[in-house]
């Protein structure tokens, strides 16, 4: 076989079937998958049925702490997850761009067949197609997925409401900072390591901590961060969130790269890391679930939620006794001269 | 250093301070923060909601990024545009608009923009990228222009012909000087930038301190830091004095950083710039000395671009010497809004204008 993907690998022909066989058979083989029918048929047990989409298309595709394989597990995992569902299937489609490395692509679906063995899904029908030098930049990943979410489960965005508690899984930042860094080629201490992580299994044992309606709502806190989210929060549910500065998890490392690059935690993009909305009395329970879960040991409670007397919003406490709004993000986060 | 900062940033010694800054107002006064950073610090640390009432604090020109003009962005974009550049420059000017787009639409429509951390970075691009013509964008104070200087230097040394700087690198002094000559002016303090001061030192601002009888304190920029320099000021209010004080003595000196300076003059010499919403000044700008004219974009390329007419109805200039509200502009929140600001207040996200839009209540 070829030791790069070439045109041919895409076409349906001899080579497809080879590089089906060699590659993603050999990390990915299932009951599901080995059958090779146009369509999966599933079994799913009783319930409503979560069903989610997610394209990725990061760079570097490898980076400290995870790759675009892996990610692309994560990632749709946890959009089934925040709705409480147990994820299930995914399906996986690929666009490669001519000249990859056999070798990079065998280490994707390496990893894509580890991240959803760790998660517990199975992939349940997948797609490749290459094309040409120039047209995509290495490997696109996009990934469906479905879960199944278990009676008594409404978890929704417009339920937060005031004197319920936020609280965030773990340390905020560090997949954004992360590949900030990766890109950048700044030298630095130290490595920051992305937080990808499939977040089902906290989620599960937060919400068997107490009674399903405890539980307002997760939310992942990818692109946009921690503040994007809040705000979403606020404006669906109509609420003012504050959250105290001074207890936002924010690793020394992250912390120190954004006072480098002038950039702001809270809007860091993270890919294992939610927010949980949840009632004053369910707090602690939950956050105990939560720092009993590998992802989720430094969770924290980060601040309240309030009446909108200003209108939906975010509030900040400063460290320093201060207080500012948490504005919506607009535009990609840049780093600043001055 | 980890305690330094945790002083700095702590909770008690902020508010032992502003209670004796409370203390001390008893009337409205309008401080401005000529530095960007500062302007930065004070919104992230959400200093305004300490203070008292009274103190009305202002963000100067000191954001480079924002005061770059309009005609300087269409001249970036048109070297942007040609064929074998590559146009390395910092992040944030991506966004800042031109009279037709920023360089983030150039980019967008094919042109060659690259984000880079430092002028040392854009070398590097050059000496990797022997096919193609690297032009850095160098923007900022007297806190980068030493470390263009130097990278000028370098490139000289290397005899590097593929590299080469647009420089719109501007002096804060002489742009203090115009806004201030000013009559009825309403600022009654300057808070001077403690990074631009490690480099020009405290002695820099005598002139306009006894010119315009200006209260100044260089500060640094934590908290403590800002409030600190905002008490002093407000000290020399009450004792009617007007003198150029110190608050950030661990980084700046009188005399200022004297080999970087000496690396500056080497390098640059003063001309004529022209401000975003401030208009021309004359030596508020850094050019490229002749002798090192092959590093010099704009003599190295033939830049065509229209003259621009800044746009007329823009009252920045106003804003940031205190005398007048965003409000009061007949662009705000119409023509002129965060996603397409037009003067130098809305360009920041943490100007007087977009923080007005923000947070005033404005939708």
């Amino acid at each position: 076989m070829n030791d790069k993907i070439l045109l041919d690998h895409g076409s349906g022909g001899l080579a497809t079937r080879q590089l089906i066989e060699d590659v993603f058979l050999e990390h990915l083989d299932n009951p599901v998958l080995s059958r090779m029918e146009d369509s999966a048929i599933l079994d799913l047990p009783q319930g409503k049925v979560a069903f989610t989409t997610d394209s990725f298309v990061i760079d570097p595709i490898f980076f400290p702490g995870g790759d675009i394989g892996s990610l692309s597990v994560h990632g749709t995992v946890n959009d089934l997850a925040m709705q409480g569902a147990k994820p299930r299937y995914l399906s996986l489609g690929l666009i490669i761009e001519e000249g990859l490395e056999l070798e990079t692509l065998k280490r994707v679906a390496a990893s894509i067949g580890q991240a959803a063995k760790v998660a517990g899904v199975l992939i349940a029908a997948a797609d490749t197609k290459v094309v040409g030098k120039g047209q995509a930049d290495k490997i696109f990943i996009n990934t469906s997925g479905i879960g199944v979410v278990p009676e008594r489960i409404d978890l929704g965005i417009q339920r937060a409401r005031p004197g319920d508690v936020v609280i965030v899984s773990g340390s905020i930042g560090d997949h954004g900072a992360a590949i900030l860094l990766a890109r950048s080629g700044l030298p630095f201490h130290a490595e920051i390591k992305s937080d990808s992580a499939p977040l089902a299994d906290l989620v599960h044992q937060a919400l068997s901590a107490v009674e399903p309606d405890a539980i307002r709502l997760f939310r992942d806190a990818t692109r946009g961060g921690v503040a994007t989210v809040l705000n979403e929060i606020a404006l669906a549910s109509g609420v003012e969130i504050e959250i105290d500065e001074g207890e936002i998890p924010v690793d020394p490392d992250v912390g120190m790269v954004c006072e480098l690059l002038g950039l702001d935690p809270l809007y860091l993009a993270n890919e294992g890391k939610c927010v949980a909305v949840v009632s004053p009395e369910g707090a602690s329970r939950v956050l105990e679930a939560m720092r009993g879960t590998s992802v989720g040991r430094a969770a924290r409670i980060i601040g309240e939620v309030k009446e909108a007397k200003g209108g939906p919003r975010v509030k900040l406490v400063t460290r320093v006794g201060g207080s500012r709004i948490v504005p919506i993000l607009s535009g990609e986060p840049l780093p600043r001269i001055c | 250093m980890a305690e330094l900062d945790q002083f700095l940033r702590g909770r008690s010694g902020v508010e032992a301070i502003v209670n004796r800054i409370t203390e001390l107002v008893n009337g409205p006064v309008s401080i401005m923060e000529v530095c960007g950073t500062h302007t930065m610090s004070i919104f992230r640390h959400g200093l305004r909601a300490l203070l008292p009432k009274e103190i009305n604090l202002v963000s100067g020109p000191g954001c480079p990024v924002c005061v770059t003009s309009q005609q300087d962005i269409d001249r970036m974009i048109c070297l942007a545009d040609m064929d074998d550049v590559i146009v390395a420059t910092f992040g944030d000017l991506l966004r800042v608009p031109g009279s037709n787009g920023s360089l983030a639409d150039a980019r967008a429509r094919g042109a060659k923009v690259q984000v880079v951390y430092s002028p040392a970075d854009a070398l590097k691009l050059a000496q990797s990228q022997k096919g193609e013509h690297v032009i850095f964008l160098g923007i900022g104070f007297e806190t980068t222009a030493p470390t263009v200087a130097a990278t000028i230097l370098q490139a000289h040394n290397l005899k590097l012909s593929n590299f080469s700087v647009y420089s719109s690198h501007k002096v804060m002094p002489p742009a203090l000087h115009a806004l201030f000559q000013d009559e009825g002016l309403s600022v009654h303090g300057l808070l001077c930038p403690g990074h631009v001061s490690s480099i020009i030192g405290t002695k820099a601002y005598e002139p306009i301190c006894e010119r315009f009888g200006l209260p100044c304190v260089v500060a640094g920029f934590e908290p403590l830091d800002i409030l600190a320099g905002i008490l002093l000021i407000l000290r020399q209010i009450r004792d009617g004095k007007a003198i150029v004080e110190n608050a950030y003595t661990r980084a700046v000196s009188d005399q200022g950083n004297r080999r970087a300076l000496a690396i500056m003059e080497q390098v640059f010499e003063t001309r004529p710039a022209r401000w975003r919403g401030l208009g021309t000044i004359d030596k508020s700008g850094l050019g490229i000395r002749d002798e090192f004219s092959m590093f010099d974009a704009e003599r190295r390329f033939d830049i065509k671009t229209p003259e621009v007419k800044e746009h007329r109805g823009c009252i920045c200039g106003e804003i940031i010497r205190a005398k007048a509200l965003p409000p009061q502009c007949p662009m705000f929140a119409k023509k002129c809004t965060p996603t397409s600001p037009i003067g130098p207040c809305m360009v920041s996200s943490e100007g007087t204008c977009s923080a007005y839009y923000r947070y005033a209540g404005h939708e």
